[in-house]
This record gives structure tokens, C-alpha cells and sequence, in this order.
């Protein structure tokens, strides 16, 4: 299926459109009004967009609800800083290993957890964050709770990372490929199988398929793609410390994915577009920001939690 | 419609903070980075206070220039901080960073403000790394080197010859660096050394192998709530009575208040507390309690110190901040009163500065205690990794 | 050797007793209604706070007791009617998220109602002192009180619910929801009440830990995640599993603080055991909660329904 198509094919697709030409020309833009902070914030939003995106494939379309997701960016993000640390700045050994490790790690998490459903998934995604978060506490090597700066950008052959407009426009590409093959991975026949899994296991058992191997590639792909998202932040930030693996942050992600829209994907972008622009903005009006950042989230799952894809297409039900 | 409504209301409520940010370009702009909300909240609330009070001494003006404090909140995490602190540079464009609790978010900062040409005046501790090998002309220290008060400590209980210590701390990098301060001075025996999870809040278990080891005395590092609990149930076990305890940055103006007469007899080691008598502290000291109706604490002083430092370094390039390399060797000489009286910036611009002995002790008022100035312990102390900084 | 580990158990079981406090109005509601309520830590804060200030403006601790016990359940039933109501019939994890936002607010009310500095708990004086239970190690009154608040919560929840008309109704809701709601019990007025006896544990348990503990603004999150920890090894919904569970955890995290690194340094280096003692104690707890759900996903005693 031509990309295009996939897109339109979407009941979003205008507004999926909009986004993406937006986020597009964020860069032009800011330096027109000589303003290029935005494009940090903006890159910001892309990371964790690809990390709501990622959680997204295993909650909304296998009802798996991950509070342990942060792990996936420390373990990327932890990555690029080790591998700099002993003096290595290849970008591709970089997001290779960022890659492999996620796996491996997503891999041993899922096979010990995805047999279990509910509130225990919940608390045992939970469990594995705190243990992997407490043991980058306790690596005093790379710094520990203080965190490990890193000296140098992912470089690739042909260029590195360190220019803000390269790193957001590899940001946005990154973004557009987990889009695309994560849009195909659902529709595909794998996806069906995750979506019915999700709906309703025991038929799916009864029809002979095993719901184990399904949903641990599920959960695998989404810690991998979470992974990328962490080798990214690594180099926005130049640096790694455990506060970005703990379970608040694995909350926030989840929230991002709940506020875009579950099951969307794309939902994704605006959910970590709104979060980390209302935590910014919010946060420098009132040290209280909390205060109202809280209703905010209990009103969007109370009254919208199709997030604001839902509501978007609940607006144009209504003109109908 | 109802949706749509609600939908708009988001995009108000983003963009309306927006609006109200372009601010006239003209004055000097210092931001003041802190963990404002969350727990460490309190010592983000003593960096403002310092802050604002130290600029409305100065009538609003550093070097004669009309001045304005951009506050951020760094929520303790560090990404945020970096975030936060982007904004400050490159939207509000200011020179200066001041501020910042956590060595975490400090490391997380300090490239981007160093490599952005502005100069970054820390007013609580500063990690290893930044003192030695990373140090920069662009970086001061109002406040100290995490190490300096445990090596006081140390010396304190070694001189006293005091046969054994049991020394705790939470298991982190801060922790490690403080016990390690404390042996390098201390030669007695370390009869228990205990590493606890900070985010734990009961220490009973860590109490009986207190009592099981028997030392003649106990050091702690215990910031903010975890000092409140270990000191309140180090009291309640009845230990308090037994073996005298010694802390650093465990008993101040963010906790006494909490631990009440827990306090009663133990001993805490820094280089300021609201006692210290000089003629700026006690100025400071009671326009602090008059405007702010609170107790200053160390993080307040060195705010406070830290506006009054930029301001001396301006008053020496008359306002101008385009010559950074002007400021800073105008800033090296700390030509200012200091709320801790004489003291002078080391190689690696940490202060070299006297540390006291302080004895937790009732106040006539209330409750409360406060921090008797005892004994000097050191005098002129400066840090352990100055040598490894290449400044000269 | 062998007081010590008696005396560590001791601790470990006045720990556990502490954080059943918590869990068990945590694992009540849950029971009853099927709601995860993160938000749980904050009635837990409410309760040390209001009984701080209480206590600390008349003086009395029965009144700042009783302030706490009828604060938390007030600030819960108002919780309860306004947004709680709501997530019942909700997935698990609309109910993390959204009580997630309530414990966001109500974590920064505290601190524009209070300030961020943590306030001061004083210990009612006649619970101060100590008993030598063990030879050379005076155990603190005040943590026997709460063993014994801790084990009387538990004994009055289970007398409540096997003997009263209400807990009668509990049971019959947890059981079979629909069937209750056909036989004209108002089930949401049940609802309420329940939310509110667990608000009212939850303060319980805060006005106990504050002599104890720092009470300060976020006081219940790390506290609450010990609690989940708890119920859901216990198989969540059920008291008698929170009870074996908190025991269980307090005991293990005791045994792990005090004596993994005397074990590890017997066959590590002692630099190694130094390092990876603190380490692995701080992960000895998710690591039980993890080797019990991947063995009995359930918990240990998940409760029979529907």
C-alpha cells in the first residue's frame, strides 16, 4: 500500500496532515522569528512522540498498560552515554546498540510478563522499571543518580547529530518511519491477531493461536522503537541520568498516549506535543503548575479519553 | 460545538502564556534555575526568596543596570532542568544562571550555560566533576563543594579523638562523596558504614546495627525529608541520648522545623547558619525574616551571596556584560560583603571559606532550634579536587 | 547473631504492619469496587498533615486524631462523588491515570495551603519511651502502638465485613454486583460509604506515620507504591493477602538492609559487596513482587469472585 493512501485511508487524515506539515516547517519558522528555543522544545516533542507512539502499539492495540516504559528510553539513552564513555561516538554503533539492548531488555521484561493481564501487567511493567531504575542509581561508573554527561553527538560517516535543525529533522524522519512501519505492523495480519488478543483472548486461543508469542513481538517492537526514541534524547540532551527512567516518567508517556488518543498512533504526536507544551508553558506561569496540570488529566480521561484524535472526529460526527 | 469549544479552550490556554512573554528587551536578565514543586520544593523557595531580597537591596539594579530575575523549575529531573534552562538562554537571553539544588540538574546544565557564554553561579553544592577536571572560568560557587563540610566533620571528630564513628548516608553519588570526605579527614575507626536506599523512610533496621556496633558517635548526610525521618527516629530510638550525632546538610532552616526537639544535642558542620556573627549576615538574617516571615537557610545565603556577587563583578565593568572574560576576573575577586564574611574563590572558583562546628540548640521562641555557632573548625578551608582543575 | 535477626524481624514486621495501614484500604476499595486508586497516598498525606496542625495549634492529639480520621474521609467522599464515581466501571488504566492527576492536585495544594516546608508531627507524650523486648535493644512505644493500631484496623475491617449488615452488603457487592443493585440496595450510597472507610484507614495510617516520618508534600507516593507492591502480592482485593504480604515485604526489605552485605561480603570482595548490597536491597522488594506474580500471576491470595 502506497503511503499516501494509508493515510488517507485514515479517518484522521486531515488532521494527521496538518500536524506533520506543521511540525515540518518548525524549524524555518522559528529561525524566521529568530527564535530557534522552539526547535529544542519541538525536538522534545518528537522524542517522546516516537515513545508514545511506541507505547501506543502495546496499549491500545494489545491492552497491554505498560507503567515501566521510561525504562526503554534510559536503556537507549544509556546506551549512546556508555558507549561514549569508553570513547566510542559512532552514531550507527550507537543506534545499533541502542537497538539490541532495548531488545534484549524488552525481551526478558515480556517474557515474564506479558502472561499477565490487568492491573498485575500494570504492577509487575512497574516492578521491572523500579529494578532497572535502581540499578542505574547504583552504577556509580556512569554516574549514577547524578547521571553521565556525554562528551560527543551520535556521528554518522556523513555528518553528526549536534546541529539542532539536523537533529529535529532526523527526529522527524525517525518519527515518520516508526509511523509508517508501526501503521503497516497493525494493519497487518500480526496486528489483527494483537487487536483480537486484545478484544477477546479466548477466542483467539480457541482458533489455535498461542496469545504469548503474539503479544511478546508486540512488546519487543514497542521497546525497541522506545529505545531509538532514548538514543535520541541522549543526544538532544548530551546527557543521562535515572530521574529518566523512574515510574513518574513512565506515567507521563502513558498519559501522552492517552491524551493523543489510544489506538491511533499518530494520537501519539499531539499527546506529547500537548504534554510537553502544557508542563513548559504552565511551568512558567505558576510554580503551582501541578495544580492545574492535574484536573487537566483527570478531565481528558473522564470526558475525552479517546484523547483529541476522539474528539476531533466526535466534532465532525456532530456536524453530521 | 461543546467539543469544539473545549478543544479551542486547550489552544488558549497554550498560547496565552506565550503572548505574555515578550518582555521589553532592554534590562539585565538573570535567571534563577531551582526545583520549585515536589519535595525539594523548599530549597527552590529559600534560592528565590535570596534571590529577590538580595535585588531589592540593590534597589532592582546589579552594576547599576536595571535587573530582572527569570525564575524556572527544574521538578528535579534533569532533562527539564536543560530544558528550562535553553529557554532561559535563548529565549529570555539572559547572562546569568544562579540557583540549582540537585547536583544532577547542575551536571545536566552545565554545558549547555558554559558553551552558550553565560556565566553560571551555583548556589548549592557542587559534584566532583565540577570542581576538578570539567571546571570552567565561567562557573562560580556562592555555596561549596559537597566535600567540604564532611572533611570539617571529619577533622572535628578526629581532633576530638573521638575512637569510633558508624557513618550513613542514601545510595547515591552525593552520599558516597560525602563518607568518603569524612574518612579523608577522620583516622578513627568507621565501626558501621551504611549505604540506604533514598528513597526509604524507615531506619529502624539501620538503628539496631547502629546499637549493635557500639561507636562512640554518628555521622550522617541526610538531605531534606530523609534528615527529618532519620533524625526524629534516631531520637525516638532513644540513640540520641546515648551516642551524639553529627550531620552535614541534614539539620537546617529547610528541616529543623520539622524535626522539633528531635534536634536536641546533635551537631551539624557548614560554613553559615543564621548565627554567625558579622555585621551583613545579621543585616541579611533580619530583613530575610521581616520580608519573608521564615528562617533564611544556607541555600537562601548563597542566593542572596550569588545576586550580590554578580552585582560586584558588574559594578567593576560599570554594567557591561559583553566582555565576559571582564566580568568573570572582575567576579574572581568576590569584592563583596559576604553573608559568611571573608572568604575568596579557590583555582577552581569554589569558595575557600571557614567552617564551623554548630550545636542544635532551643531558641527562645516556640519549638524550634537552631544552629549555635560552637567552634571554628577550619579556617580558610578549600576542596579536595582544586587540584585537578586547570585553572590557575 | 541470633538477637540481631531476632530484633531485624521485629523491625521488619513493625514495617510491614505500617504499610498494611495503607494497604488496606488501598486493597478494600479495590476489592469492592475494582478500583485502582493511586490517589490513595494523598488521603494517607491529608491524614498526617490535618493531624499535625491540629495538634499543633490545641495542643490535644485525640483532637488532632480524630480531625485526621473525619478529614480524610471528608476530602474522600468528595473525591469519590466528584471523579471517583465515574472510573468504577473504567479500565485499570483510565483509573491510573486519572487518580494520577488527583494525587498531581492535591500534592500541590498541600503545598500552597502549607507551604513546601514539612511540617511538624509531635508524638503524643505518653506513647513516648521505650520496653526492652530484647536484652540491650529498647524498642520505641510508639512503633508497638502501631503494630497494635495496624493489627486492630485489621481485626475491625474483618469483624465489619464477616458481621455486620454492611459488610454483608460488601461482600454481596463484591461478590455480584448486578444482583445487589437489583435487590434495591443503593449501591451507590455503598460505594461511598466503602471509598469512605478506606479514605478514613488511609488517614488513619497518615496520622500514625507522622510522628515517624517527614510530613511534607508527596509524603504518600513512595509510600503508595510500597502499598501496590503489598496488595498485589497479597492478590489484590483481598485483606488477608494485603496482611501476609505487607508482612512478608517488611520482613524481607529489613533482612535485606541489614544482612546482604555481611552474606555478600563472605564470598565478594568487599568492595564488590559494598557496592552491590544497598544496590540489590533497594530492588529486593520489586524483585519478590516480580518472582511472585511470574509464578502465581494472581498473587498469593487472589479472592474468589464472580
Amino acid at each position: 500500500m502506497p503511503f499516501s493512501a494509508m493515510f488517507f485511508r485514515s479517518q484522521h487524515s486531515i488532521a494527521i496532515l496538518v500536524v506533520l506539515v506543521l511540525l515540518a516547517i518548525v524549524p524555518p519558522v522559528a529561525a524566521a522569528f529568530n527564535d530557534d528555543f522552539y526547535v529544542g522544545l519541538a525536538t522534545r516533542v518528537l522524542i517522546f512522540a516516537i515513545a508514545a507512539i511506541s507505547l501506543d502499539l502495546i496499549v491500545g492495540y494489545a491492552g497491554m498498560n505498560s507503567l515501566g516504559h521510561a525504562v526503554y528510553i534510559g536503556v537507549g539513552a544509556y546506551s549512546v552515554g556508555i558507549l561514549n564513555f569508553y570513547g566510542i561516538d559512532n552514531g550507527f554503533v550507537h543506534f545499533g546498540v541502542a537497538i539490541l539492548a532495548s531488545a534484549v531488555v524488552a525481551l526478558f521484561i515480556g517474557a515474564s510478563s506479558v502472561r499477565t493481564s490487568g492491573i498485575h501487567f500494570i504492577m509487575i511493567s512497574l516492578a521491572f522499571g523500579q529494578m532497572l531504575y535502581y540499578l542505574a542509581v547504583s552504577v556509580n561508573t556512569f554516574g549514577g543518580d547524578d547521571g553521565l554527561r556525554i562528551a560527543s553527538h551520535s556521528n554518522f560517516a556523513i555528518g553528526t547529530l549536534k546541529d539542532p535543525i539536523v537533529l529535529y529533522y532526523v527526529c522527524f524522519a525517525i518519527l515518520l518511519v516508526v509511523l509508517f512501519l508501526l501503521h503497516q505492523l497493525v494493519e497487518s495480519r500480526f496486528g489483527m491477531v494483537l487487536r483480537a488478543i486484545k478484544s477477546n483472548e479466548a477466542r483467539v486461543v480457541s482458533v489455535g493461536i498461542s496469545p504469548y508469542r503474539y503479544r511478546l513481538v508486540g512488546f519487543v517492537i514497542s521497546g525497541v522503537v522506545c529505545g531509538i526514541a532514548g538514543a535520541l534524547l541522549a543526544n538532544q540532551n548530551l546527557f543521562i541520568s535515572p530521574a529518566s527512567m523512574h515510574w513518574s516518567r513512565s506515567g507521563e508517556i502513558l498519559i501522552m498516549t492517552i491524551l493523543g488518543g489510544m489506538g491511533s498512533l499518530s494520537g501519539g504526536i499531539l499527546g506529547a506535543g500537548i504534554y510537553v507544551g502544557l508542563e513548559y508553558f504552565l511551568s512558567r506561569v505558576t510554580e503551582h503548575w501541578q495544580a492545574i496540570m492535574g484536573p487537566i488529566i483527570v478531565l481528558v480521561i473522564l470526558f475525552a479519553n479517546r484523547g483529541v484524535f476522539g474528539m476531533l472526529s466526535a466534532v465532525r460526527r456532530g456536524r453530521k | 460545538m461543546k467539543r469544539l469549544l473545549k478543544l479551542g479552550l486547550c489552544i488558549a490556554v497554550l498560547a496565552a502564556p506565550m503572548s505574555g512573554m515578550v518582555q521589553a528587551q532592554e534590562k539585565l536578565k538573570i535567571g534563577v534555575l531551582s526545583t520549585m514543586s515536589g519535595p525539594g520544593g523548599v530549597m527552590g523557595r529559600h534560592h528565590r526568596d535570596g534571590a529577590l531580597l538580595a535585588l531589592e537591596q540593590l534597589n532592582g539594579k546589579l552594576g547599576g543596570v536595571e535587573t530582572a530575575l527569570v525564575f524556572g523549575d527544574d521538578q528535579q529531573k534533569p532533562d527539564i532542568g536543560r530544558q528550562v534552562v535553553e529557554g532561559m538562554l535563548k529565549r529570555d537571553g539572559v547572562k546569568f544562571v544562579t540557583g540549582i539544588v540537585f547536583s544532577n540538574v547542575l551536571l545536566a546544565v552545565y554545558d549547555p550555560v558554559i558553551s552558550a557564554g553565560a556565566i553560571l553561579v551555583a548556589a548549592s553544592g557542587g559534584p566532583s566533576e565540577v570542581a576538578g577536571k570539567k571546571c570552567s572560568p565561567q562557573f562560580f560557587s556562592t555555596s561549596w563543594q559537597n566535600d567540604q563540610a564532611p572533611e570539617a566533620m571529619g577533622k572535628y571528630l578526629n581532633d576530638k579523638n573521638i575512637k569510633s564513628v558508624a557513618i550513613l548516608a542514601p545510595n547515591m553519588v552525593a552520599g558516597k562523596d560525602m563518607l568518603t570526605g569524612f574518612k579523608r579527614n577522620y583516622k578513627g575507626m568507621i565501626a558501621a558504614e551504611i549505604y540506604t536506599n533514598f528513597t526509604q523512610v524507615d531506619y529502624q533496621s539501620e538503628l539496631s546495627q547502629i546499637r549493635a556496633a557500639k561507636p562512640d558517635a554518628v555521622f550522617v548526610f541526610y538531605p531534606g525529608g530523609l534528615g527529618i525521618q532519620f533524625v526524629k527516629q534516631y531520637a525516638q530510638a532513644g540513640l540520641q541520648k546515648q551516642i551524639p550525632l553529627y550531620s552535614v546538610y541534614t539539620q537546617n532552616e529547610t528541616t529543623l522545623g520539622a524535626i522539633g526537639d528531635a534536634a536536641d544535642g546533635s551537631y551539624e558542620a557548614g560554613f553559615w547558619s543564621p548565627d554567625l556573627k558579622n555585621p551583613t549576615n545579621e543585616a541579611f538574617v533580619a530583613a530575610f525574616r521581616k520580608k519573608f516571615n521564615y528562617n533564611p537557610s544556607e541555600y537562601a545565603a548563597a542566593s542572596y551571596d550569588a545576586i550580590r556577587l554578580i552585582d560586584s563583578g558588574l559594578r567593576q565593568t560599570k554594567g557591561n556584560t559583553s566582555d565576559t572574560n571582564a566580568v568573570i576576573a572582575a567576579m574572581k575577586k568576590a569584592d563583596f560583603q559576604s553573608v559568611r564574611g571573608q572568604f575568596k574563590f579557590n583555582t577552581n572558583h569554589f569558595p575557600i571559606q571557614d567552617y564551623y562546628l554548630f550545636k542544635l540548640t532551643k531558641s527562645g521562641e516556640g519549638n524550634t532550634f537552631y544552629r549555635k555557632q560552637e567552634s571554628l573548625i577550619l579556617k580558610g578551608h578549600g576542596d579536595f579536587y582544586a587540584t585537578n582543575c586547570a585553572m590557575k | 547473631m541470633l538477637l540481631q535477626l531476632f530484633e531485624q524481624t521485629l523491625n521488619g514486621i513493625q514495617f510491614g504492619v505500617m504499610l498494611f495501614l495503607i494497604a488496606a484500604g488501598l486493597t478494600l476499595v479495590f476489592g469492592i469496587m475494582n478500583l485502582i486508586n493511586i490517589a490513595h497516598g494523598v488521603l494517607y498525606m491529608i491524614g498526617a498533615y490535618i493531624c499535625a496542625s491540629v495538634i499543633s495549634i490545641t495542643g490535644s492529639f485525640w483532637q488532632g486524631f480524630l480531625a485526621a480520621i473525619v478529614g480524610a474521609l471528608v476530602v474522600g467522599v468528595v473525591i469519590e462523588v466528584l471523579v471517583f464515581r465515574r472510573l468504577y466501571y473504567r479500565t485499570h488504566l483510565d483509573q491510573v491515570l486519572a487518580t494520577f492527576g488527583v494525587t498531581m492536585f492535591f500534592n500541590e495544594l498541600v503545598r500552597i495551603i502549607w507551604g513546601p516546608t514539612a511540617i511538624y508531627a509531635s508524638m503524643p507524650s505518653f506513647l513516648a519511651g521505650h520496653v526492652e523486648i530484647i536484652p540491650g535493644a529498647p524498642f520505641p512505644i510508639y512503633r508497638l502502638t502501631i503494630i497494635g493500631a495496624g493489627l486492630a484496623a485489621g481485626l475491625a475491617l474483618y469483624l465489619v465485613i464477616t458481621y455486620t449488615r454492611l459488610g454483608m452488603l460488601i461482600r454481596a457487592g463484591a461478590s455480584n454486583r448486578a444482583m445487589i443493585d437489583a435487590l434495591g440496595v443503593n449501591i451507590k450510597l455503598l460505594y461511598t460509604v466503602v471509598f469512605g472507610i478506606g479514605a478514613a484507614l488511609a488517614g488513619f495510617a497518615g496520622l500514625m506515620a507522622g510522628p515517624l516520618l517527614t510530613v511534607e508534600s508527596g509524603m504518600g507516593n513512595d509510600m503508595l507504591i510500597l502499598a501496590l507492591v503489598v496488595i498485589t502480592i497479597g492478590g489484590v482485593g483481598s485483606i488477608r493477602g494485603a496482611l501476609v504480604a505487607s508482612l512478608m515485604i517488611g520482613v524481607i526489605d529489613a533482612m535485606g538492609r541489614s544482612f546482604l552485605r555481611p552474606v555478600f561480603s563472605s564470598f565478594l570482595p568487599q568492595t564488590a559487596a559494598d557496592a552491590a548490597a544497598p544496590a540489590i536491597a533497594s530492588m529486593l522488594i520489586y524483585l519478590t513482587m516480580a518472582l511472585v506474580l511470574i509464578f502465581r500471576p494472581q498473587g498469593l491470595f487472589p479472592p474468589v469472585t464472580r
